[in-house]
């Protein structure tokens, strides 16, 4: 029973960032009837956000510090951030401190920024043309983006840190009446289900109970009624590419403590994030989210030590086999509609 | 002449003009000069043109065709590796059985991903072929490590035993052969201050590639690649006149698969070392990139990608900053730093930046690649070709 919830807990923080990214990209698609590919590219962008802030933070200029010497008598030198200066030395170590949860702030308006720029620069002329091209043109993309912050951050992960308040793990065992150390939980990861699920919450009911959000969903539907009724709907879709590409920006700036980020971990999760949708059912966002914390959670369970000794390597493949049956069983995936991407 | 039309015969005599005087074309610079790493005509990159071609031909009946992309050619490459070094380190490291038998193995593989794949069409079947892709990759990483050799992979050894050959004395790696001709020998030609290399694997590489481009023209020729163009443009038309589109399209599934097994075994037969890698999705990619930047559809294009990207790769992500130096040398030191500066990003480490850049502007303003930009500028100074270019051009795919 332990190790079920074990595993369950394991599977959410993985399967949070995979329901984020096939969040967005469902948006993408459903308004503007675009499979982004470089989707992948815009997780990394948020991550590297976090990456930046936290850099602009921990700036730097050199005293000499003649109270404290090294080990040859000379004067130590220190580095102070200038933003010690700014705002007195607690507030600035609590700052640096909290870079991560900071940088939600600085990445949604980058990464609106970003989508929107990205959407009428390029996206938008590629309503017309076949999906296969829309893949092709953002797949360039990607491997643009990935290059550019290749060269700007090196090829390296940068480690970067989680405020030190959610450094520990949580004994979640004790909690549930479990033997106390058996389930310990990390609280960063907690904190990032949490905050996924706020995210996806967020992102639902904009949709459901603001007048904004019932005409894009009227505009999924059928845009040319709405576009008919006198709505500039394009210009509703190109908020919402850049809210789409906010929400897997802000999954990767969460999601830089769990895992430091490198240039091609949005390729990396790409690849599952479209399996995810595929899954879930083209076009249908709760299918996206429900099928990206099934996805998460079952490739946890197949990494149990007992599953693996009976099928080995399971772990590596579970989600590629399951998309595999999904789409031959249930050709809409779990919850799709009728008459997306149908030929 | 072979079945062929006249201008698919000189295509075809271009192409093999092209590809036996390689070693030539390829060497234009001499040594020891300053465009001398611009020469791509060593072995090692003159057998990858050919091999990658080979992929990017097959790759190209499948999607130039019918339309279908799939995003996960690369696990049929890879099976096809593993089979030929299987054979080679078992039977004979004499390439034709290793070749014959990764071209039957990986179409087996590629009958069973495509029986299954071709249930969907559009971007499910990408995800599908891309699915199947990175769980052979995930498999020949991990579960079949004693038939893949896991993360390291699988090389030809001295010790291995093979039934048809007593081991040579020694460890060490062995070479592939061709009845007794070594793969890695090649004759050295001076001519003055060049030098050009003559290489066995090479000449063996070039000639499976033009047979199997000779073949790929067959087929777009035929009543069955016909069959193929039809269900490209209006699969559902092709349905309501009462024909099974689907044995056509797992045909040229399969057909596809065979090239990239082939392209697999002569891969083996060149370098005589597998790894899992070589089906990872990214190398998926790659012979998207290949295909697109040519020109989908066309009979030239593929190779004419191939060959591109694999120079780019080769001889773009060499050129460093102290070389950039020197070209630039000719300018004042503060514009020479400030050019240095400007093009760095794009050359050396950075050269998968401007293949992204390339790859993009292709696909936005050439959707027929560079085959079709070849014809825009042959229209340009226009000499009657219009018409010409009308039979081989091509049509963006869905």
């Amino acid at each position: 029973m332990d190790a079920i919830l074990l595993q369950i807990l394991n599977g959410l923080d993985k399967g949070s960032a995979y329901a984020l990214i096939a969040l967005g990209l469902t948006l993408i698609f459903g308004t503007l009837g675009v499979v982004n590919f470089a989707h992948g590219a815009l997780f990394m962008i948020g991550a590297f956000c976090a990456v930046t802030l936290s850099r602009i933070f921990s700036m730097s200029y050199t005293v000499i510090d003649e109270t404290q010497t090294d080990f040859l008598g000379n004067p130590l030198k220190v580095d102070v951030p200038y933003i010690y200066d700014i705002f007195g030395q607690a507030a600035g170590e609590a700052i640096i401190d909290w870079s991560v949860p900071l940088s939600i702030l600085f990445a949604i308006p980058v990464m609106i920024l970003i989508g929107v720029i990205m959407e009428r620069g390029l996206i938008k002329h590629f309503y017309k043309r076949p999906h296969a091209d829309q893949i092709l043109v953002t797949f360039g993309l990607a491997i643009v983006l990935q290059e550019i912050i290749k060269y700007f951050y090196g090829a390296n992960p940068i480690p970067t840190p989680a405020p030190a308040a959610f450094a520990g793990s949580f004994d979640f065992g004790a909690l549930v009446g479990f033997d106390p150390q058996t389930i310990i939980y990390p609280y960063w990861r907690l904190v990032y289900f949490g905050f996924a699920a706020l995210i996806i919450g967020a992102v639902f009911a904009f949709l459901q109970f603001t007048t904004f959000g019932m005409v894009v969903r009227a505009g999924m539907a059928d845009r040319e009624t709405v576009g008919l009724l006198g709505i500039n709907i394009d210009k509703r879709f190109t908020i919402m590419f850049g809210i789409a590409a906010a929400v897997a920006g802000l999954a990767g700036v969460m999601y830089t403590p769990i895992n430091s980020p490198n240039y091609h971990m949005g390729m990396d999760f790409l690849v599952l994030s479209f399996v995810v949708v595929v899954v879930g059912g083209m076009g249908s966002l709760p299918g996206a989210v429900l099928a990206g914390f099934l996805l998460g959670i079952l490739e946890s369970f197949a990494s149990m030590a007992i599953v693996l000794e009976t099928l080995p390597g399971l772990n590596q493949i579970i989600i590629y086999l399951v998309a595999i049956i999904i789409l031959l069983t249930r050709p809409r995936g779990l919850m799709g509609r009728k008459g997306v991407m149908e030929e | 002449m072979l079945g062929l039309t006249k201008k698919d015969f000189s295509l075809l005599m271009l192409v093999v003009a092209l590809t036996m005087l390689a070693p030539f074309i390829l060497n234009p610079f001499p040594e020891g000069s300053a465009m001398a790493q611009f020469n791509a005509g060593y072995p090692d990159l003159m057998q990858r043109f050919v091999i990658f071609g080979i992929f990017a031909i097959g790759f190209n009946i499948l999607f130039g065709l019918t339309g279908y992309l799939s995003f996960g050619h690369a696990a049929f490459l890879g099976v096809g590796s593993y089979a030929a070094i299987w054979m080679m380190k078992l039977l004979t490291t004499n390439i034709i059985p290793a070749m014959v038998l990764a071209v039957i193995i990986a179409g087996l593989f590629s009958l069973i991903v495509g029986y299954i794949s071709l249930r969907r069409s559009g971007i499910y079947f990408s995800i599908l072929t891309l699915a199947f892709a990175q769980m052979s990759f995930a498999m020949a990483y991990s579960v079949l490590t004693p038939l893949t050799g896991g993360e390291t992979g699988l090389q030809l050894r001295n010790t291995d035993a093979r039934i048809l050959e007593s081991a040579p004395d020694g460890g060490g790696i062995s070479r592939a052969n061709l009845f007794g001709l070594e793969m890695t020998s090649s004759y050295e030609l001076t001519l003055g201050a060049w030098e050009f290399t003559f290489n066995v694997g090479y000449y063996i590489a070039a000639i499976v590639m033009l047979l199997a481009f000779y073949l790929s023209i067959r087929i777009f020729r035929s009543p069955f690649g016909m069959m193929l163009r039809a269900i490209k443009s209006n699969n559902t038309r092709m349905n309501y006149t009462g024909l099974n589109a689907k044995p056509y399209t797992l045909a040229a599934f399969v057909i596809s698969g065979m090239y990239a097994g082939l392209a697999g075994g002569l891969m083996v037969a060149m370098d005589t070392q597998v790894g899992p890698e070589r089906m990872f999705w990214t190398a998926s990619g790659e012979v998207v990139l290949m295909t697109i930047l040519g020109g989908a559809g066309t009979l030239i294009g593929p190779v004419l990608g191939a060959g591109m990207i694999k120079y780019m790769e080769n001889i773009i992500s060499k050129i460093n900053e102290t070389i950039l130096h020197q070209w630039f040398a000719f300018m004042p030191d503060g514009i020479e730093d400030l050019m240095v500066t400007m093009v760095y990003p794009f050359i050396g480490k950075g050269w998968h930046l401007t293949l992204g850049l390339i790859f993009m502007g292709v696909v936005i303003f050439l959707p027929g690649g560079l085959v079709e930009g070849g014809q825009r500028i042959a229209r340009l100074f226009g000499k009657g070709k219009a018409a010409d270019a009308k039979d081989t051009q091509s049509t963006p795919a869905e």
